[in-house]
C-alpha cells in the first residue's frame, strides 16, 4: 500500500490531468460549474487522498476524516448547484481510470498489478458511495424538515371568541400528525387561557378505532388540563363508522358542525348572539352580548 | 422531612405544589390533607399544579386517590394549572382521571369550587324548606 501511495504522489501532475480529461468526456457539466473551480475540487480532493492513503487504505478510518468531510461538502454544494447524485459520484469514480494508467506503469508484475488495482477500484468505490450516502442523506434531511413544516401547517388552532378555540382538522390522521396537533391545542389552551375547545373533524375523511383513539386522548389531555372539549363536523357516514366501529364517546360532547359547537361555546362562557335591527337603515346585524 | 404546606381559604383547602413531587411527599400530603379536610371540615379542595413538570403514573394515582379521599369526606376536588407535557403524559399512561373537576388556573378553579359550594347549599336549603 506504501508503494500505491508513493505513486500516486509522484504521479500527481499526470493523474490529476487524466482525471479532468476522464471528467471531460463522462461526468463533466460545464453548464453548472467553470474549469477553474472543477480544476480546484479535483486537485485539492486528491492532495487530501494522496496524504490520506499514505497511513491507511480504509476509507472509514481517523486519516480519511479530511477526505470524507471535503466529499461531503462536494456533495451538498453540486447538489445545490443542480448535479445530480450520479454525476457527483461519477467524479470520483472518473479518477479511477488514470490512478490505473498510473499504476499500470509502475508495475511490471502482473499478479502485484492486479492486487493494487483491485485495492485502489475498491478504496475509489468507496469514497464515491460516500457521495452518494451524504447525496441521499441531504434528501432525507430536506425530506424530515418539510414534513415536519407540512404538519405545522396543516393544524392551525385558531381563536373564534375569547376563551373559546376553533381546531379545523384537515386529511388524514396518523399518531405523529395526532401529537402535533395534541401539543399545538394544548400550549394554545395555555397561551390564550381558554376554556373551550372545539375540534371540527370536517376535513378528516376516515374515522378509525386508531383515529377516534387519538381524538378521545387529546379531548381528555384537554379536559385535564381545565378545558372542555367539543367534537364537530361529523359527517353522517362517519357517525355511522364510530357506531358501528364500537366506540365510545359518551363522554365527550359532539355537535353535528362547527356553527352549533360555537353557540354551545358562547352560551357555556355566558354569551349569545342576538339579531337587532338598527334604527337608522333597517339593516340587519348580528352582535354578541352578556347574557 | 419537607411536607407540601395547606392553606386554609374559608370553606376550602388550597394546596400548591411548588416542588417536584416523590413518591414519599404525595403519601404525606394525602395523609395531611384528608386530616386538613376533618378537621376543618372543608368544602372543597384546590391542588394547583402549575409547577409540576414531572408525573409518573404513581403520582397521577395519587392525585386521583385524594379526589376520591375528599369526596368520601364530602369535599370537591379541583385540580388546576396542569401544563400540556404533564397532560399528554397522563393521558398516554392511561390516566384520565375521569373524578376529578380541573380548571385553566386558579382563578377559574376557586369560581368553580365557589359554585359548587354554592348549589350545594342551595340544595341544603331547598331540603329543609320541604320538609317543614
Amino acid at each position: 500500500m506504501n508503494s500505491f501511495h508513493e505513486i500516486v504522489r509522484r504521479n500527481e501532475a499526470v493523474i490529476l490531468a487524466g482525471w479532468l480529461e476522464e471528467m471531460a468526456s463522462t461526468a463533466r457539466r460545464s453548464d453548472l460549474m467553470g474549469d477553474a473551480e472543477l480544476r480546484r475540487q479535483a486537485a485539492e480532493f486528491l492532495r487530501l487522498f494522496t496524504q490520506a492513503a499514505q497511513t491507511s487504505s480504509d476509507q472509514t478510518s481517523e486519516e480519511f476524516l479530511g477526505t470524507r468531510d471535503f466529499l461531503k461538502d462536494i456533495a451538498k454544494s453540486r447538489m445545490d448547484q443542480g448535479f445530480r447524485p450520479a454525476e457527483t459520484a461519477m467524479f470520483v469514480l472518473s479518477l479511477k481510470q488514470p490512478v490505473f494508467n498510473a499504476l499500470n506503469n509502475a508495475y511490471k508484475n502482473a499478479s502485484e498489478l492486479v492486487a493494487e488495482i483491485g485495492a485502489a477500484g475498491d478504496l475509489i468505490d468507496k469514497l464515491a458511495m460516500l457521495t452518494v450516502d451524504s447525496a441521499v442523506q441531504i434528501r432525507d434531511e430536506i425530506i424530515t424538515r418539510q414534513q415536519a413544516e407540512m404538519l405545522e401547517l396543516s393544524t392551525p388552532v385558531v381563536k373564534l371568541w375569547d376563551g373559546v378555540l376553533a381546531l379545523p382538522l384537515i386529511g388524514t390522521l396518523d399518531s405523529s400528525r395526532t401529537q402535533v396537533v395534541m401539543e399545538s391545542l394544548l400550549s394554545a389552551i395555555v397561551e390564550t387561557n381558554s376554556q373551550i375547545a372545539i375540534i371540527d373533524i370536517t376535513g378528516v375523511p376516515t374515522v378509525d378505532t386508531l383515529v377516534a383513539q387519538h381524538l378521545i386522548k387529546t379531548i381528555t389531555a384537554a379536559r385535564l388540563m381545565g378545558a372542555d372539549c367539543y367534537l364537530s363536523g361529523i359527517r353522517p357516514a362517519i357517525a355511522q363508522t364510530i357506531v358501528h366501529l364500537g366506540i365510545d364517546l359518551t363522554d365527550v360532547q359532539t355537535k353535528a358542525n362547527l356553527a352549533d359547537a360555537f353557540g354551545l361555546a358562547l352560551s357555556k362562557v355566558g354569551k349569545s348572539v342576538v339579531t337587532i335591527k338598527t334604527a337608522a337603515n333597517g339593516q340587519l346585524a348580528a352582535k354578541t352580548k352578556d347574557a | 422531612m419537607d411536607r407540601i404546606p395547606i392553606l386554609k381559604m374559608g370553606d376550602c383547602l388550597l394546596v400548591t405544589i411548588q416542588v417536584d413531587m416523590h413518591d414519599q411527599l404525595a403519601v404525606s400530603l394525602q395523609e395531611d390533607l384528608t386530616a386538613q379536610i376533618a378537621r376543618f371540615r372543608s368544602r372543597g379542595v384546590l391542588i394547583d399544579i402549575s409547577s409540576l413538570e414531572i408525573v409518573d403514573s404513581f403520582i397521577g394515582r395519587m392525585l386521583a386517590n385524594i379526589a376520591a379521599m375528599s369526596r368520601v369526606l364530602d369535599a370537591e376536588t379541583v385540580l388546576t394549572g396542569m401544563q400540556p407535557a404533564v397532560a399528554i403524559t397522563l393521558v398516554e399512561l392511561g390516566m384520565s382521571l375521569s373524578g376529578i373537576k380541573t380548571a385553566l388556573n386558579v382563578e377559574r378553579g376557586m369560581e368553580l369550587l365557589r359554585q359548587y359550594i354554592r348549589e350545594d347549599m342551595d340544595n341544603v336549603q331547598v331540603g329543609d324548606g320541604t320538609e317543614e
